[in-house]
């Protein structure tokens, strides 16, 4: 019993890191409408930033997070910028293209700058587990869980009562009627990338401390998608939910399945959750229901 | 097929429809036939013909993915899984059960249209982004299940070692005969996917693209002719995926990963969505990316920058990546009608040459 209720935590505080970078996917697409493809590898490129500041150039944290900071917005202005602008109203499938190019540009670009061997991003934070009576917890997994609903609770502030969230909200309400109500909203749509390039960052260097920078931490990419349908692609609570959901539920099925098939129920699970949810609410638990069906 | 078209008169409706309606564009397709089939294998050297014998099942994948992708408007990243599928159900017809080659060739391509068409059917609820992730969904689980259930992916590696294709006792061990058969195979596919579109079929399938609505209110049942394009499409992709299996030797699922699935779609944008023609530009062009990339970098690194080979082979993939994600972003951008626009628009300007004021 006791192992089960660790496999079930454990899965949760995976989950919320899930949740985590899935949050920066559902603010593009309510911004801006755009399907990111590349959101693991947006994860990637910033702990490419932060491991290479402490590794290749010896700065201190701070200032390596500073600097991710500061080049994930640079980033995601970018993109949106030279890519994306010109895609407005065009079909969802040459969207979903562009960020599929981004991502397999990113997977070159940062290796090709800062190598392809594993880097660390080191945290002053003991590997020391905790423990919780009997329960056996991984302290930087807690600690990245608590960060996590701090994060919601700003984004989710800003998206209520601050003025760039009510604009984002417009926005993505009805982007003729934002305009005709002089709302930049190319300014804005940059804004939403550069908010999901410091969620990516956040999400980065706790991802990069548990499994060290690489390629493969774009991987991490591939759980957004089970997330973000299983919550509701425009829903923030929608992405907590969902992420603490994929979490638990592919903890358990590893820990239940893995010991018959031999590994690898993690990557499998969320998919097969997904397309359940696909085909009985195609719009997830928390989404808005104007789903198209032809 | 740079060509006039003044001069000639149609005189019936058959004249008017015809798929090359110009004299010169006739004789240009049979010109291509003999250099295809008659002087290119006969001239270039083994390793161009492995080169050309890729560059042919590309060609075949990609077509089947721009029946899908630019003429019926789903999106799928999940081809190459389908084209595993063909890979692995054609293995294991030959290995275990000992049928011929042009008997697994077919059931290859039968079973990734089947598996294909299902995982097509979340696409009757939903469009777009969702089917995007729906389709990236079964890329995974078919990778997941080709590894583990070792039935089907015969145990260690989960590889298939098949021996090459035989006719009447002769085996196509080298790349020449090969050749032929992928070609002929190709020839095949090139034929069906022109005139497809000349039929019902494939007309409601451009409606469906162009306006699902208009398309079902004027009498196409969409339901039925989007799973006949997931049929067609992954049918292809099997066909492509036995193929492709014939000539490596092995039925791997390593061969059929996620990044092959965007490979193929870079090809079909690339080339120009909706246009066959299209497709065998982005096939050609993907496929020597890599190729001619690699000579470049040699090229300059060696001469310029003072590389050796190490530096070299060390950013080699890297760069490729760059490359194909930066060309998938410029093409959407600058030329979303692809390298078919550009030959279009090299065809027209010659066609008032050389007087363009006309």
């Amino acid at each position: 019993m006791m192992y089960h209720i660790e496999l079930l935590l454990n899965g949760l505080m995976v989950g919320a890191l899930y949740s985590l970078i899935a949050l920066g996917f559902v603010l593009i697409y309510k911004a801006s409408d755009v399907i990111n493809f590349a959101q693991g590898e947006l994860v990637m490129f910033a702990g490419y930033i932060v491991a290479a500041s402490l590794q290749l150039y010896g700065l201190p944290l701070l200032l390596a997070i500073l600097l991710g900071l500061g080049g994930m917005i640079l980033l995601g202005y970018l993109v949106e910028t030279i890519v994306l602008q010109h895609l407005v109203g065009r079909p969802v499938v040459a969207i979903i293209m562009a960020t599929i190019g981004l991502a397999s540009f990113l997977q070159g670009l940062a290796p090709f700058f800062w190598g392809i061997e594993t880097k660390n991003i080191p945290l002053p934070i003991s590997d020391e587990p905790l423990f919780l009576g009997d329960i056996l917890l991984n302290r930087i997994e807690v600690i990245a869980g608590g960060l996590s609903l701090v994060l919601f609770g700003v984004v989710g502030w800003l998206f209520t009562k601050s003025r760039t969230g009510i604009a984002l909200r417009a926005i993505a309400d009805d982007q003729q009627v934002s305009l005709a109500m002089g709302i930049d909203v190319k300014h804005y749509f940059a804004v939403a990338w550069g908010i999901a390039g410091i969620v990516a960052l956040v999400g980065a260097i706790i991802w990069g401390n548990a499994i060290g920078v690489d390629v493969q931490l774009a991987l991490v990419g591939l759980k957004v998608f089970p997330v973000v349908i299983l919550g509701g692609l425009d829903s923030i609570l929608g992405a907590v939910v969902g992420g603490l959901i994929v979490g638990a539920v592919e903890s358990m099925a590893a820990g239940f399945i893995d010991p018959y098939v031999g590994g690898g129920t993690k990557d499998f699970t969320p998919y097969v959750l997904m397309i359940l949810v696909l085909m009985i609410r195609p719009y997830g638990l928390f989404g808005k229901e104007d789903i198209e069906r032809v | 097929m740079i060509h006039r078209e003044s001069g000639t008169f149609k005189r019936t409706y058959g004249e008017e429809m015809a798929l090359y309606p110009f004299p010169l564009p006739r004789y240009t397709v049979l010109a291509v036939l003999v250099v295809v089939f008659a002087v290119v294998p006969y001239v270039a050297s083994d390793y161009h013909l492995g080169l050309l014998n890729l560059i042919g099942i590309a060609c075949l994948g990609a077509i089947g993915l721009n029946i899908l992708v630019g003429y019926t408007g789903q999106i799928s990243v999940g081809h190459a899984a389908f084209m595993s599928v063909g890979a692995y159900t054609a293995a294991n017809l030959v290995v275990r059960g000992g049928l011929p080659w042009w008997v697994a060739m077919p059931c290859g391509g039968a079973m990734a249209a089947l598996v294909g068409t299902f995982f097509g059917l979340p696409s009757l609820r939903i469009k777009g982004l969702y089917l995007a992730i729906s389709t990236l969904a079964a890329q995974l689980i078919i990778e997941w299940v080709l590894n583990h259930v070792t039935y089907l992916s015969g145990g260690v590696g989960a590889s298939i070692y098949v021996q090459r294709p035989t006719l009447f006792g002769f085996e196509m061990k080298s790349n020449f005969a090969f050749y032929y058969l992928i070609y002929l195979i190709l020839m095949g596919g090139v034929v069906f996917a022109l005139n497809l579109f000349r039929t019902h079929l494939g007309r409601s399938l451009i409606a469906v693209r162009d306006r699902d609505v208009a398309a079902e209110i004027i009498g196409i049942n969409i339901f039925r002719t989007k799973l006949t394009a997931f049929a067609i499409s992954s049918f292809y992709a099997g066909i492509t995926g036995v193929l492709y299996t014939y000539y490596y030797g092995v039925a791997n699922y390593e061969a059929f990963q996620l990044p092959i699935s965007i490979q193929f779609l870079a090809m079909v944008i690339i080339g120009g969505l909706g246009s066959v023609l299209g497709s065998i530009f982005g096939a050609i062009f993907i496929t020597m990316l890599p190729i001619g990339l690699d000579i470049a970098l040699r090229e300059i690194g060696f001469s310029l920058l003072g590389w050796d080979d190490s530096v070299v082979a060390s950013i080699v993939t890297q760069v490729q990546l760059m490359m194909f994600g930066g060309l998938i972003m410029f093409f959407l951008v600058v030329e979303p009608d692809g390298l078919n626009k550009l030959w279009n628009n090299i065809k027209d300007y010659f066609k008032v040459w050389p007087f363009p004021y006309l």
